[in-house]
């Protein structure tokens, strides 16, 4: 590009027309500026393979409850299993692997990824497994896939994630499981009748899947919201924050920004094609909304947290040679990555804060490197707190460690397509969708490396560099 | 390994800091801070903030000085007319008990004129809100705390034989009715926020806060404080109504309680038991009724009048000065006063599953030290592990700690039946058989696995240190460490010194103690040391009694009605026959005669037949599962009638039978002090109580004979001495203050 450039100059300084040799020569210099503040021209490093996506679909993302009502979680999944073999065009036996991330497990297909790859015609030869890391399940089977293809086990593996809350696995109480279980055992009419007998209407009430967190008993929304609390995140904060990220989703739906959304037809009843959680409100009708988990003077509220939601994604990851020799375009190579874990009573929804500073560490660049950032909003004040805590000296010395400039170098970068937030947060799903927007929003934008972040259940936390595939 | 039941409720500090929050309209960005040296004032936008915090001390006392600034800061508040509310904030204070009626009655004042403050006043609390910290915030109008394990409202003056002097008899049963009230003033407990929230004490809780822009304890503060000035100005604004709608149940007990008859059935079941438990020893709980009594049935006046004169009255007796005695040895004996030892315990093992041996590890574990529970049967372990968990489980239940919780600290739990890991191992506490051989092997064992500093301490009740450490390499590392059984429940560790114990040694036992949650005395070396000591010949009194003729339940009856929270037969039973039988038969023979009394073959007998006590379900009495009434064993009247002695009318009467079990007990520690096996009175008092139940009331044996008199304790014994012999003979130190009435043993 360089060498093209000063060839041009050479002959622009015989040239009479100056007006264009001065124009060539702002943009060399535009360009020899941007390409230097870069820290790193490509993360590819000698001897290390180059993994890339190839593509990444996913269903629309819809409040739990609405279309998908009727559905099974491996229903969605083979919609996007399915939207991603049409898009692709890969034959069905051409993957060598399929993994799939969820969290609330349905019981009767406790392994997904394998009756969704069943479902959606890939061949029966092809095995599958499914993994679990709260929100950041699906990041997880896509690391998962990397490490599989880095290992030389693999060239061609699908990652994906599903959630389906509008049905969630409802368990009879222990002491009822216990007596049918019982029952099933017992021998004689006497045996199954005193067992029979010994239900009482305690037995009937039913187990909710748990909504907090198991070793703090604390609900996810209670932590953000003293999260929120700790970092001094106000309500208006978090209330503009929210307002920004519907209206950024709905101008990236509106101008048709979100390619990775697949039309899916639903049994019995219409094709969806879009997501149906984007609610752009006034700051004026959400601060009338009062706290949902701590009351009264919470500031986490239903319109700045992310909303229950059904939908699944999946991703086509392979070895940059594989996916040449099959003639693919690749989008992105997918670089470094680390998981970070931390207190999961304090700092529960902290993960981005630990895991941005270690992954770029890791590949050796800094915030100012990234041109696109997409990280996981599972709630407004959460963000805020997370931006807040990398901003902070006092965290960045007390608590944290290292010390890195949050909000003012990544906000005109920052989730620009909107968020889980608006989007909708399927919870096994998220991690496929930011990796995919990275990809999207890198080619749409120009840039050259992006970063995916996001917290999960468990006080863990996921971070990864993306490199854009050169156009 | 004495038994017991815990004498006293935790003596917790009756402390609190508080702030005051007031609402200015018309100073918007001001700032304005009087510097006091206790009371600080300072208008943060519209509402203004009353800090109150002694610099002085960690705990905040209700002082003149604090009292003095609170009332000027109050004035100058009232005075500006700009000022529309007001909120106090408080977060740890304290009340200084000692002061009489006039104090309380300042003390009453100010509170009223808070009550009825024209700008509504909102109190912030977090940590410990106690005595006349709690008093000042239920003189607010409105209460906001924080949910955290450290913020605990409570009015424990009760505990040391007082009462809540500024109000608090007479707003509390308004706050909470009249049932918890009574439970709150009558216990003294610590009642948890979330509790306090439930009855109504406070109105809004504050989640405590991690780490954020500051550290958890600062922010978790200054958002206590944004929450109640938003409350301040929610109750200007009407938003937060001050009485809340009552509920269908609450409206019912109104009503149920408006019928006098039926407050003078509550105030009469009180009183009665409070006589059953106190057996009117304590003067406290009665005056707590009856100065609630008085402002609910003849009005305010009358009520708060009788309160501070109740307080005064009652900061006069000789119970609350044992009681706060207590109380601040209590304090004393939570220090280490050997200084930080070189080394921390980080990894502790104990030999020994048994009840003794599971209970030091369950202590242990929640602390963080990881612990080795090595026993050398299968089954010997199975059943302390499961101790532990029980214990821990119990906790969880009660929702003290969550299931997570107990499992990670449960983590720091290794069963074993080997010696792996003693070689990291920084301390080896033994609770095997009480054998003076097994012991020595044991000593070889573990010295033969352990790093070179660790230290080795016996948990024996009654075999000399010295003894002990003859099996030893190193008898500088070996050490005593008495636990009392239940040790999850009693709050005294006796340490024992020998000779050749390092002061480091000594220390780092402390210091493990202390992390324990314990009491500790640190006593000199010898046959039952100080605790076992002082019981034994009490005991052996009571096997006498038995032996006259007096019945164990009669016998338990004189032991409570004197104050001994455990009759003295009970006892026996809860220690052990077999264990009482062998400490009588080793000390008999260590100090000869003056040990006697009652015959050793009474106890030798019962153990024969198999009375061990309660854990063989008959001793002195019989236990039956489930039940809780106990008859007394009718098959020892055999042995009794075979032992049988004829009681001295002249020294038989009840009172006669109960200071012969107390004087022989008491001129026992006053022995110890005399021969420098106690290190001071003050150790004597908290060991005799905390370890033993001596008297809480009479505030230890040392202090009984301060108040008591020595000259008629020592009258009392040469009575007996007369017809018992040396049993009853004063010690030297005894006859001395007998002798001169100017000494005592507390100052």
């Amino acid at each position: 590009m360089a060498s093209m450039l000063l060839n041009s100059m050479r002959s622009c300084s015989v040239s009479p027309s100056w007006a264009v040799c001065q124009s060539l020569l702002l943009l060399y210099c535009f360009l020899f500026l941007s390409v230097q503040t870069k820290s790193k021209k490509t993360l590819a490093r000698p001897g290390v393979k180059n993994i890339v996506l190839v593509e990444g679909v996913r269903t629309p993302f819809l409040l739990s409850g609405t279309t998908y009502a009727d559905l099974m979680p491996h229903d969605l999944a083979r919609a996007a299993l399915q939207g991603l073999l049409h898009k692709t065009g890969i034959p069905k036996d051409a993957v060598d692997y399929i993994i799939y991330g969820t969290v609330i497990q349905e019981v009767k297909t406790s392994n997904v990824a394998r009756e969704a790859a069943l479902g959606a015609g890939f061949s029966d030869k092809i095995p599958a497994h499914t993994v679990t890391m709260a929100c950041i399940s699906s990041n997880q089977a896509m690391t998962s896939a990397v490490g599989l293809i880095a290992a030389g086990q693999c060239d061609a593996v699908v990652a994906g994630g599903v959630e389906f809350m509008s049905d969630v696995p409802i368990r009879h109480s222990r002491k009822m499981r216990k007596t049918m279980l019982s029952l099933n055992r017992a021998k004689t009419l006497g045996q199954r009748l005193s067992l029979i007998g010994s239900i009482r209407l305690a037995h009937l009430s039913p187990e909710l899947p748990a909504v907090a967190e198991f070793s703090t008993a604390e609900t996810m929304g209670h932590s953000a919201d003293r999260l929120a609390a700790a970092f001094g995140v106000s309500r208006v904060e978090q209330d503009e924050f929210a307002l920004r990220s519907h209206t950024l989703a709905k101008k990236a739906q509106d101008n048709g920004l979100l390619q990775d959304v697949i039309s899916f037809k639903v049994p019995n009843r219409d094709i969806v094609s879009k997501d149906n959680g984007i609610r752009p409100s006034s700051m004026e009708q959400m601060a009338k909304l009062k706290p949902a988990f701590i009351k009264p003077h919470g500031t986490v509220t239903a319109a700045n947290s992310s909303f229950l939601t059904d939908g699944a994604s999946a991703v086509l990851i392979m070895s940059e040679e594989k996916a040449l020799a099959m003639g693919y375009k690749p989008k992105a190579y997918l670089r470094d990555f680390v998981y970070v874990s931390q207190d999961p009573k304090d700092q529960l929804l902290l993960g981005p804060t630990y895991g941005t500073p270690k992954v770029l560490e890791r590949a050796g660049l800094s915030m100012s490197d990234i041109d696109v950032f997409e990280f996981h909003e599972a709630f407004a004040g959460q963000i805020m707190a997370n931006l807040k805590a990398m901003d902070s000296d006092w965290f960045a010395a007390d608590v944290h460690g290292k010390e890195i400039k949050g909000k003012d170098s990544c906000w005109s970068k920052f989730n620009l397509w909107g968020g889980s937030l608006s989007l909708g947060h399927p919870f096994g799903a998220t991690g496929c969708r930011l990796v995919t927007t990275v990809a999207h929003r890198l080619q749409k934008e120009g840039g050259q490396y992006g970063l995916v972040a996001a917290c999960a259940a468990g006080g863990q936390g996921h971070a990864m560099v993306i490199e854009a595939y050169p156009q | 390994k004495m038994a017991g039941v815990r004498a006293l409720g935790v003596l917790s500090r009756l402390t609190a800091r508080r702030y005051a929050l007031f609402t200015e309209d018309d100073i918007e960005n001001s700032v304005f801070a009087w510097s006091r040296t206790h009371v600080n004032y300072e208008v943060k936008g519209d509402v203004a903030v009353v800090r109150i915090n002694d610099p002085s001390s960690k705990v905040n006392t209700l002082s003149v000085q604090m009292q003095k600034e609170m009332a000027e800061v109050m004035n100058e508040v009232w005075a500006n007319n700009a000022v529309q509310r007001a909120d106090i904030n408080m977060i740890q204070a304290c009340n200084s008990a000692e002061e009489v009626t006039k104090l309380s009655q300042e003390g009453q004042k100010m509170f009223e004129l808070i009550e009825k403050s024209p700008k509504p006043i909102v109190a912030a609390i977090n940590g410990s809100c106690l005595g006349g910290g709690l008093e000042f915030a239920i003189a607010c109008q409105y209460r906001v705390a924080t949910k955290s394990k450290k913020t605990v409202l409570g009015t424990p003056e009760v505990m040391l034989g007082l009462l809540p002097g500024a109000g608090g008899t007479q707003r509390l049963p308004k706050m909470v009715g009249l049932p918890n009230a009574f439970d709150m003033m009558l216990t003294g407990r610590n009642i948890r926020a979330d509790k306090a929230k439930k009855m109504g004490l406070v109105h809004q809780l504050v989640d405590p806060l991690g780490p954020g822009l500051k550290s958890p304890e600062e922010r978790t503060i200054d958002y206590l404080e944004e929450v109640a000035i938003e409350c301040a100005r929610g109750i200007v604004n009407k938003k937060i109504p001050l009485r809340k709608e009552k509920g269908t149940m609450q409206k019912i007990q109104d009503y149920i309680m408006s019928f006098g008859f039926v407050r003078n059935q509550i105030y009469k079941t009180v009183h009665g038991k409070v006589m059953k438990q106190s057996k009117g020893l304590y003067p406290a709980p009665l005056k707590i009724i009856e100065c609630v009594k008085t402002g609910v049935e003849q009005g305010p006046v009358a009520g708060y009048l009788a309160e501070s004169q109740n307080f005064g009255q009652l900061a006069r007796t000789s119970e609350s000065a044992a009681l706060i005695g207590l109380y601040h040895g209590q304090v004393a004996c939570k220090k280490n006063r050997f200084g930080a030892p070189e080394r921390e315990v980080k990894s502790l093992a104990i030999l020994g599953a048994g009840l003794m041996g599971a209970g030091i590890a369950q202590v242990t574990v929640d602390k963080g030290v990881h612990t080795i529970l090595k026993d050398t049967t299968e089954a010997g372990l199975a059943r302390g592990e499961q101790q532990v968990y029980k214990g821990l489980n119990d906790k969880t239940k009660k929702k003290n700690i969550t299931s997570f919780q107990r499992d990670s600290i449960l983590s720091n739990l290794t069963g074993q039946l080997d010696y792996s890991g003693f070689e990291k191992a920084d301390m080896v506490i033994e609770a095997v058989f009480e054998d003076i051989n097994i012991k020595h092997a044991v000593v070889k064992e573990v010295e033969a696995m352990v790093p070179p500093h660790c230290i080795f301490a016996s948990n024996t009740s009654a075999l000399p240190i010295k003894d002990i450490a003859a099996a030893s390499k190193r008898p500088d590392k070996v050490i005593g460490m008495h636990y009392f059984s239940p040790v999850d429940k009693m709050q005294l560790l006796e340490i024992i010194t020998t000779d050749k114990t390092s002061k480091d040694t000594t220390a780092s036992a402390v210091a493990v103690g202390l992390k324990q949650g314990k009491v500790i005395i640190v006593v000199g070396d010898g046959p039952g040391f100080y605790t076992t000591r002082c019981l034994a010949p009490m005991l052996a009194e009571a096997v006498r009694v038995l032996q006259e003729g007096v019945d164990p339940k009669k016998l338990d009856g004189l032991t409570t009605s004197f104050g001994f929270p455990v009759g003295a037969a009970t006892l026996a039973d809860e220690v052990g026959i077999d264990v009482a039988a062998h400490v009588a038969e080793d000390l008999g023979k260590a100090f000869g005669s003056r040990f006697g009394g009652g015959n050793v073959e009474v106890l030798k007998t019962m153990v024969d037949l198999g009375f061990k006590g309660r854990k063989s379900g008959k001793g002195c009495y019989v236990y039956q599962p489930g039940l809780k009434v106990r008859e007394v064993n009718p098959e020892i009247g055999d042995i009794l009638e075979k032992y049988r002695l004829t009681p001295n009318p002249a020294v038989s009467s009840d009172s006669d039978v109960q200071y012969r079990l107390v004087s022989r007990f008491v001129n026992e520690a006053v022995l110890c002090l005399q021969e420098g096996i106690l290190n001071s009175p003050l150790e004597g008092d908290i060991g005799a109580v905390f370890g033993l139940g001596f008297p809480p009331c009479l505030g230890g044996p040392f202090r009984f004979v301060d108040s008591f008199g020595a000259d008629k304790l020592v009258e009392k014994m040469r009575t007996y001495e007369a017809i018992y012999g040396n049993q009853f003979t004063p010690c030297q130190l005894l006859l001395d203050h007998a002798k001169d009435s100017s000494k005592k043993f507390h100052k």
